[in-house]
């Protein structure tokens, strides 16, 4: 029976290894479990799920198996926990009624659970058949029934699927928008350390070697300390369809920026697309070329650029294609200055504010193409810093995309 | 002083409930179980979760209620592995060779035992706290896979193994700022502590404040948590920010039911001047 929840966890993508789950059956040999859905509840968790972004996921997973309700079925559920969040008066059992729920199990309650679940068609008070508030049923809440599977509402104390309920993790989870501080995190990991600057370290393999060249004489060497090294070019679309997005791509810049992060970082805006240009500020009046920029730039440097790099097909294709670039007169069309970014440095990557659901059949699509591109969540930003610092995958990109390379200036991406 | 209730470890093996806080450390029914199945397992205890929420001093608490001691290993961003085992002091050697006081040929003068050397080298069962492993380089937990897996290692300047006699009970935490390694992770027992909800930092707050009168104690953990609400905070005060805090209205004797405006000692709860500044702005709107 318990291997099953393992693949319960497995189907919200937790993945449990043989190893976890073998401490787990050990911990339960042991009894530390305290053959309790509440001390089970804890003890899996604590073994299973190693990061507390998958909290959730595990509370989800608790849920559906033991409620035995899935994911399909989870209207049903929302709806009996919208009816038990208001309990009636619990009234006290008779001893009769409490020798009778005493000697349930598990398995029984679940199956008369999913039972009374079928034949249940409408809201029930009191009583001790149905499922509902303030009876004695070993089912729903506020009912006393020591055997019985909580089902929802606060208790006495707090029980294992109350917690999983609540599902106070779920703000944790890797897939939502992030804070400053799960950016600051996650920039964390864009890093490249090594040795600049003042020496003030004891180089102890040096200080042996030099020692014995030096016919045991004595002869200290130091060396720096260790330094993050990367340097960071910072690229935002501001403006139009970024509005809604202004406070995530402030909340990145504010992590990005913060001193001492980077050994070198710059910032530059533009809109929609980038051209000849880009600007130091978002009012757009520090202008500086793409040409200037890339010459300022290491080969090393890394290039991020957020933006949702969605546009008509024109502007990014056709050559003097943006409205806002009519001033300049180029020929050479958007496109082609992101390749030419893309292709000046090692390693660069886009985050993109819009869920990747809406790429397809976009110019999100053509652009992802060019920048190895990221959804802008706690999941995307760790990907693409993964990829700054040590190359390896990109996301892929669909055949699809193509259609940027053939466009004839008629919009149709289907 | 700690007074935690534990079960005397030798005569009855099997019992769980070894740890179930002390009256100087407020656990969550959640936190004592992982501690307990982390002993019970003899599994290293992660702990995770935001500055302050008690994740140094619950290893404290915890030597404290097990009655063994405690040794620490508070991990920099310059920490190797191998330091925490044992130190070979070269330079000492070097320089004795040199200057000739002492004799250089016991290699053994010049190892230094590490907080982890030490608490597997102990001969008795010790708490080793290893502090902040998050903060060190991205393969230091790999690195410590092996020795905490067997609770042995070896000295390879000597040619000697070190074997723990009796495995210690392990406490590891993180900040929550880097990813530690699967492999790591797979061998530990793990608990986030989230923040305390109300009625559990009340509880906590009466343990630093034991005389502190109910009003007083309400009026403060709503400010409290007023602020930790305020959205777009770099730095949310947490548990012992809101204790120095309580101190030092104590100690002002100021009331908070009686101040208009501003908060009083904004600084003991706000570490950053931007968010003085962001509540300031807020005050006023
Ligand atoms: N559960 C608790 N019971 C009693 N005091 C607590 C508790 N949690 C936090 N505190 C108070 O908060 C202070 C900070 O705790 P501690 O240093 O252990 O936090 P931490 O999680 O290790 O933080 P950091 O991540 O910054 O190292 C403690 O000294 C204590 O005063
Ligand atoms: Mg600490």
């Amino acid at each position: 029976m318990l291997i099953d929840f393992l693949y319960e966890l497995r189907r919200h993508k937790l993945h449990v290894s043989t190893h976890e789950w073998l401490a787990l059956m050990e911990a339960m040999a042991k009894g530390l479990h305290d053959s309790s859905l509440d001390g089970f509840y804890r003890t899996c968790r604590a073994l299973c799920v190693k990061d507390v972004a998958e909290y959730d996921a595990f509370d989800q997973a608790f849920l559906a198996y033991f409620k035995d309700v899935g994911a399909d079925a989870l209207a049903i559920t929302e709806d009996i926990l919208a009816w038990l969040a208001d309990p009636k008066r619990m009234r006290e059992l008779s001893p009769e009624e409490l020798a009778m729920i005493e000697g349930l199990d598990l398995d029984k309650l679940r199956e008369l659970f999913e039972q009374r679940l079928r034949e249940q068609k409408e809201r029930h008070d009191g009583g001790n058949r149905w499922i509902g508030t303030g009876g004695t049923s070993p089912f729903g809440h506020g009912g006393k029934h020591p055997t019985g599977l909580r089902v929802g509402g606060p208790g006495g104390g707090r029980s294992a699927m109350q917690i999983a309920e609540a599902r106070r993790f779920k703000e944790y989870r890797k897939d939502v928008v992030l804070d400053v501080r799960q950016i600051d995190l996650a920039l964390r990991g864009l890093r490249q350390l090594g040795r600049e600057g003042a020496v003030e370290e004891l180089d102890l393999d040096e200080t042996v070697d030099e020692t014995c060249r030096n016919a045991g004489e004595l002869e200290i060497v130091f060396r720096p300390p260790r330094r993050n090294r990367a340097k960071v070019v910072l690229l935002m679309d501001v403006g139009g369809s970024m509005d809604p997005y202004a406070e995530l791509c402030s909340r990145l810049f504010t992590a990005a920026s913060r001193s001492g992060r980077f050994a070198r970082f710059r910032s530059y805006y533009f809109h929609n697309c980038v051209y000849d240009a880009v600007y130091e500020d978002a009012a757009f009046r520090q202008k500086v070329t793409v040409a200037d920029l890339l010459a300022e730039s290491d080969r090393d440097e890394k290039l991020v650029v957020v933006g949702d790099a969605l546009m008509h097909p024109a502007e990014l294709l056709d050559g003097g294609g943006s409205i806002y670039f009519y001033s300049q007169g180029g020929r050479t069309p958007g496109l082609e200055w992101l390749r030419r970014m893309a292709a000046h440095f090692r390693r660069a990557a886009w985050l993109n504010p819009e869920p990747d659901r809406f790429w397809p059949g976009t110019t999100i699509e053509v652009i992802a193409s060019v920048f190895p591109m990221w959804h802008l969540t706690l999941e995307g930003l760790g990907g693409a810093v993964r990829y700054l610092v040590r190359g390896g995958e990109k996301p892929k990109v669909p055949e699809k995309a193509a259609w940027g390379r053939s466009w004839t200036g008629s919009y149709d991406p289907d | 002083m700690f007074s935690g209730t534990l079960a005397s470890m030798s005569d009855e093996p099997e019992s769980f409930d070894q740890f179930r806080g002390t009256d100087t450390y407020i656990a969550s029914d959640e936190l004592r179980h992982a501690v307990n199945v982390a002993v019970a397992l003899s599994r290293p205890l992660l702990l995770r979760g935001e500055p302050g929420t008690g994740k140094t001093l619950l290893a404290e608490n915890l030597a404290g209620a097990l009655g063994l001691d405690l040794v620490r290993w508070h991990v920099k961003s310059t920490t190797k592995a191998r330091d925490g085992l044992y130190v070979y002091d070269t330079v000492a050697r070097l320089h004795d060779s040199r200057f000739g006081d002492g004799d250089v040929k016991d290699i053994a003068k010049y190892i230094k035992l590490g907080p982890m050397g030490e608490a597997l080298s102990a001969d008795h069962k010790v708490v080793l706290l290893i502090d902040e492993i998050d903060k060190a380089d991205i393969e230091f937990p790999n690195d410590l896979l092996l020795e905490l897996d067997a609770m042995r290692f070896h000295i390879d300047e000597l040619g000697k193994d070190v074997v723990a006699r009796e495995r210690p009970v392990v406490v590891i935490t993180s900040n929550n700022e880097k990813e530690l390694p699967d492999a790591f992770l797979r061998r530990c027992v793990f608990h986030y502590i989230d923040f305390p909800d109300r009625a559990l930092m009340e509880r906590i707050v009466r343990v630093h404040h034991p005389d502190i009168v109910d009003r007083v104690l309400d009026q403060a953990l709503e400010v409290f948590y007023g602020l930790r609400a305020t959205p777009r905070m770099r730095k949310r005060p947490s548990t012992s920010e809101l204790i120095d805090w309580i101190c030092a209205l104590k100690k002002a004797g100021v009331d908070l039911g009686r101040v208009g405006g501003g908060i009083p000692f904004l600084g003991t709860l706000l570490k950053t001047e931007q968010d003085v500044e962001l509540v300031a702005k807020r005050a006023k709107a």
